[in-house]
């Protein structure tokens, strides 16, 4: 059964993912995305972007590599192999482009139990790293808070839900 | 289908789709997506993801599935290009949901085939934005609920 003590917990931001042209366009290839927006230089700048843009799906892979954080932590008493996905949010505050450094805070909402089964739900608040050059797309929905300590300006929030069956589920 | 930049570097929208043509219920089509095994092993290489249910059978028979599963954010991201081509720019995208609800298997030889539908479900003038909800079915089920893509487009 999924750790009880875990609801709340908030981990230090990561250490940046470099988001690099290839992965996007490897990441676009799985999941046969063809929006030359994905795969050509060319197309990405003439919607206005500074480079080759990521999927909307494409912060899953910074977002599960945060998750492990927790998921993999024995304490959590989470069993992966009996782990199913129930639901999964992407929101964007602006495009994720080649070229960001982005930093994750992830912080775990969530931890119940009902019978065998548990829910545990996190949320990873994705940031471009300051001082990287990827603070400049468009300013998200009310801007940067000057003096708050959160690591860079927000780019994605992932917010992900795990049912856990247990032995007798 | 893809906007062209102009020779002023500004982008003509006239091929993507405008708030103002929009109505509620509007279709923006529907396409049928096939998933073998390979696709699968390139999916959970490319996303990091390497849980064994989705590329060794007896492995996911011992935990209880049927056989090896789609990732549930391959199904996810798959149908997601409905949405961006239509849309004319993946960036588009500023809030994308789903709940998975059951499984897709992938058999050995040959494929698993998704159909997704998708429909003009709001639309917002103050915010910019429509919401598009996707239908997702394998085999007449459906395999995603609550499947809803926010999109930002020109009024």
């Amino acid at each position: 059964m999924a750790n009880p003590d875990f609801q709340g917990r908030e981990y230090p931001a990561t250490v940046p993912y470099a988001v690099g042209r290839e992965k996007i366009r490897e990441f676009a290839e799985a999941v046969g995305a063809t929006d030359p927006a994905h795969h050509d230089l060319v197309a990405a700048r003439g919607l206005g972007y500074p480079d080759l843009v990521a999927p909307p799906t494409f912060a899953v892979v910074i977002a599960q590599r945060s998750e492990g954080q927790y998921v993999t932590d024995p304490a959590a008493g989470i069993d992966f192999s009996r782990v199913v996905h129930a639901d999964e949010r992407f929101t964007h505050h602006r495009p994720i482009v080649a070229g960001d450094e982005l930093v994750t805070v992830l912080h775990v909402d969530s931890v119940t139990s009902r019978g065998p089964l548990s829910m545990v739900t996190t949320r990873c608040e994705i940031f471009a790293a300051p001082g990287t050059g990827a603070e400049n797309g468009s300013p998200a929905p009310g801007g940067v808070d000057a003096g708050s300590d959160r690591p860079g300006t927000p780019v994605a929030t992932v917010t992900s839900t795990l049912a856990i069956r247990g032995e007798d589920a | 289908m893809t906007a062209q930049a102009d020779r002023t570097g500004t982008v003509d929208t006239g091929t993507r789709p405008r708030l103002a043509d929009l109505a509620v219920g509007d279709s923006i089509g529907t396409r049928t997506i096939e998933f073998d095994r390979p696709r699968l092993v390139r999916y959970a290489g490319a996303s990091g993801d390497f849980n064994r249910i989705h590329w060794d059978q007896d492995f996911a028979e011992r935990v209880g599935l049927p056989g090896v599963i789609a990732h549930g954010m391959l199904t996810m991201g798959s149908v997601a290009g409905l949405v961006t081509e239509w849309a004319g720019d993946p960036g588009a995208v500023v809030d994308y949901t789903t709940r998975f609800s059951r499984p897709v298997p992938v058999p050995a030889q040959g494929t698993a085939v998704v159909e997704v539908a998708g429909k003009i479900a709001t639309l917002d003038a103050e915010a910019g934005t429509a919401r598009v909800d996707l239908t997702v079915t394998f085999e007449g089920a459906r395999v995603l609920m609550k499947t809803q893509a926010v999109v930002r487009l020109a009024p």
